[in-house]
């Protein structure tokens, strides 16, 4: 097993309001090596998405922290790119544009302006989106800003591309065509991905391991499932595939069966552990 | 000679009776229809209803032909300058602009300056609010007076008035916001690492920029209002002493004329504001 490249340690979060404190994520612990793909599942509201801002340094963990290639995050930059579920391209700014603020700020140092040119068409070649460079993102399909803003994260070459559901808020068919595009982009550039999504099909899909958190308050993770399938994957292929199914039941179960309320939490200790059943801890 | 085929796309301008020029015609006719007509027919009917009642014998307002009669030399030399405050219409107007140019383009600047920062900083909104909130409701001419006071002077004073009457609308809306930019475009400007003056130029101000243009739009009319109150009291030339110096020559016809320059001014104003925030926010608000 290589060295871990990020280390997410003993994280714990804690929100404070009117005196009263929340406890929202209890001793996350998660060790992520170079070139995975990691999806974080579970309900909504369990905390995924405050794991992600702890990792982007959007949020300060009351206790533990991350480290990433070394060095410890306290702050947010671009070597942890994010793709936000809204899209968040700057509506004022046309596509070339919205990839160019970042472009500009982070490699204003270190690459001419052709360079800089050069990059930026390159990431939007990478998404297809190089037919509507002038465009405004009011003037394209939700689909297609969601294309824009991985070119903008990808354009910031980061070590960690942190996707917050990208796909959350589009049809289940551009969903599919984006995620192949996402796959075939992670094949090609083997960036270390951490994904939120509470759609399990995608997480099977696209994922080396699949952490499941349990629900809060005070979530942990509960679950990490490797997914050995071969790669390339082909969603039509690995439909009749019995290690696919094999996944996709191991991570409905947990969702649906141990996590479905927050009271049996007992339930989970009483049944026996599969082989697939790894705890991160 | 209007046998020109149908599929020949190059139509001749001459050819009246084309397909296409009918069809333009006809959209002609009907934007005139739906969108000329109604004003001409109200206007026509008001002037009609004020040409009977200023023609009765005995009335106090002169009627529309009267009017014009009166004001005929105005109108058709709104230049003249014979020194003093006798200058034309023309003159009157551009002198007043100046002065809402003055007051006014101080009131942009300090009124953003401060609406960011009240919108930025807790600790400034708790501070400035309450003030804002009891002086943004003092009229704009019981500002006279005390700035007369201070500055001595007219001139001044009136762009005093126009400044401190301008500047609330814009601190209110530029602070509102700065407020409401949505923290994802915060969070973007966090993750690309800008720094304060490029947060503020790239994100900050053109987010806020919708708001920002309603305030200045409301500014610009509330300046315009208070420069003709402030200048029939500070007197010289502008509009407002003009209305003034009519009303004590009891020149009923040219206050008449004059208000209709005054309303034109301010819708021009008005409509100029609202072009140019239209041409800054592209897309903005559309999202």
């Amino acid at each position: 097993m290589s060295k871990t490249y990020l280390d997410i340690s003993a994280v714990d979060m804690q929100f404070t309001r009117d005196g009263q404190t929340n406890p929202v994520l209890q001793g996350i612990d998660l060790q992520v090596q170079r070139g995975e793909f990691i999806a974080l599942i579970g309900h909504s509201g369990c905390g995924k998405s405050t794991v992600l801002n702890i990792v982007a340094g959007l949020l300060q963990p009351t206790r533990g922290g991350v480290i990433l290639d070394g060095r410890e995050v306290n702050a947010p930059g671009p070597d942890r790119a994010v793709v936000f579920q809204n899209h968040s391209l700057l509506p004022w700014l046309t596509v070339y544009q919205n990839v160019e603020l970042a472009v500009d700020k982070i490699f204003a140092r270190t690459r001419s302006k052709a360079e800089r040119r050069e990059w930026i068409l390159h990431n939007l070649e990478m998404v297809n989106m190089t037919h509507a460079l002038q465009r405004l993102p009011s003037e394209i399909s939700g689909g297609m800003k969601q294309r824009v803003g991985i070119a903008r994260a990808l354009a910031m070459e980061p070590k960690v591309l942190l996707l917050d559901e990208p796909f959350g808020a589009l049809d289940a068919l551009t969903r599919a065509h984006l995620q192949d595009e996402v796959m075939r982009i992670h094949a090609e550039l083997h960036n270390t991905v951490l994904m939120i999504t509470h759609d399990v099909d995608e997480a099977v899909l696209l994922c080396d391991r699949i952490v499941m958190m349990t629900n809060g308050p005070a979530a942990t993770i509960g679950q990490v499932l490797s997914v050995d399938l071969p790669r390339p994957r082909d969603r039509i292929a690995l439909a009749d595939d019995p290690r696919y199914n094999h996944c996709r039941h191991e991570v409905l179960s947990f969702l649906h069966e141990k996590q479905r309320k927050v009271e049996p939490l007992h339930a989970r200790a009483a049944r026996p552990a599969t082989m697939a059943e790894r705890s991160a801890a | 000679m209007s046998t020109i085929p149908l599929n020949d796309s190059l139509r001749a301008p001459q050819a009246t009776s084309s397909p296409a020029w009918r069809a333009f015609t006809l959209r002609t006719w009907k934007g005139f229809l739906t969108h000329g007509l109604p004003p001409i027919v109200i206007i026509g009917a008001l002037l009609l209803v004020w040409e009977l009642l200023g023609s009765r014998p005995g009335s106090a307002l002169p009627s529309p032909s009267r009017v014009v009669a009166d004001t005929w030399e105005l109108i058709i030399h709104p230049f003249y300058d014979n020194g003093g405050t006798d200058v034309g219409l023309g003159w009157q107007i551009l002198a007043s602009l100046q002065r809402v140019a003055y007051g006014y383009t101080l009131a942009v600047v300090v009124g953003v300056g401060l609406g960011v920062l009240v919108g930025q900083s807790t600790w400034a909104l708790r501070g400035l609010d309450p003030l804002f909130q009891v002086l943004r409701t003092v009229p704009p001419l019981a500002w006279l007076p005390i700035s007369l006071a201070g500055f001595r002077d007219g001139q001044p004073s009136a762009i005093f008035v126009i400044f401190i009457t301008a500047v609330w609308p814009i601190i209110i809306n530029t602070s509102v916001g700065i407020r409401n930019i949505p923290q994802d475009y915060r969070n973007v400007a966090r993750v690309v690492q800008l720094n304060g003056l490029e947060y503020f130029a790239k994100i900050m101000l053109p987010a806020a920029a919708p708001y920002i243009f309603s305030g200045l739009r409301i500014g610009v009319g509330l300046s315009w209002l208070a420069i003709v109150a402030a200048e029939m009291l500070i007197g010289g030339v502008g509009i407002g002493f003009f209305i003034w110096d009519a009303w004590n020559s009891s020149r009923i016809s040219d206050i008449i004329l004059a208000l209709l320059y005054v309303g034109f001014v301010g819708y021009l104003l008005d409509r100029l504001v609202a072009w140019l925030g239209r041409v800054v926010t592209r897309g903005t608000a559309a999202g």
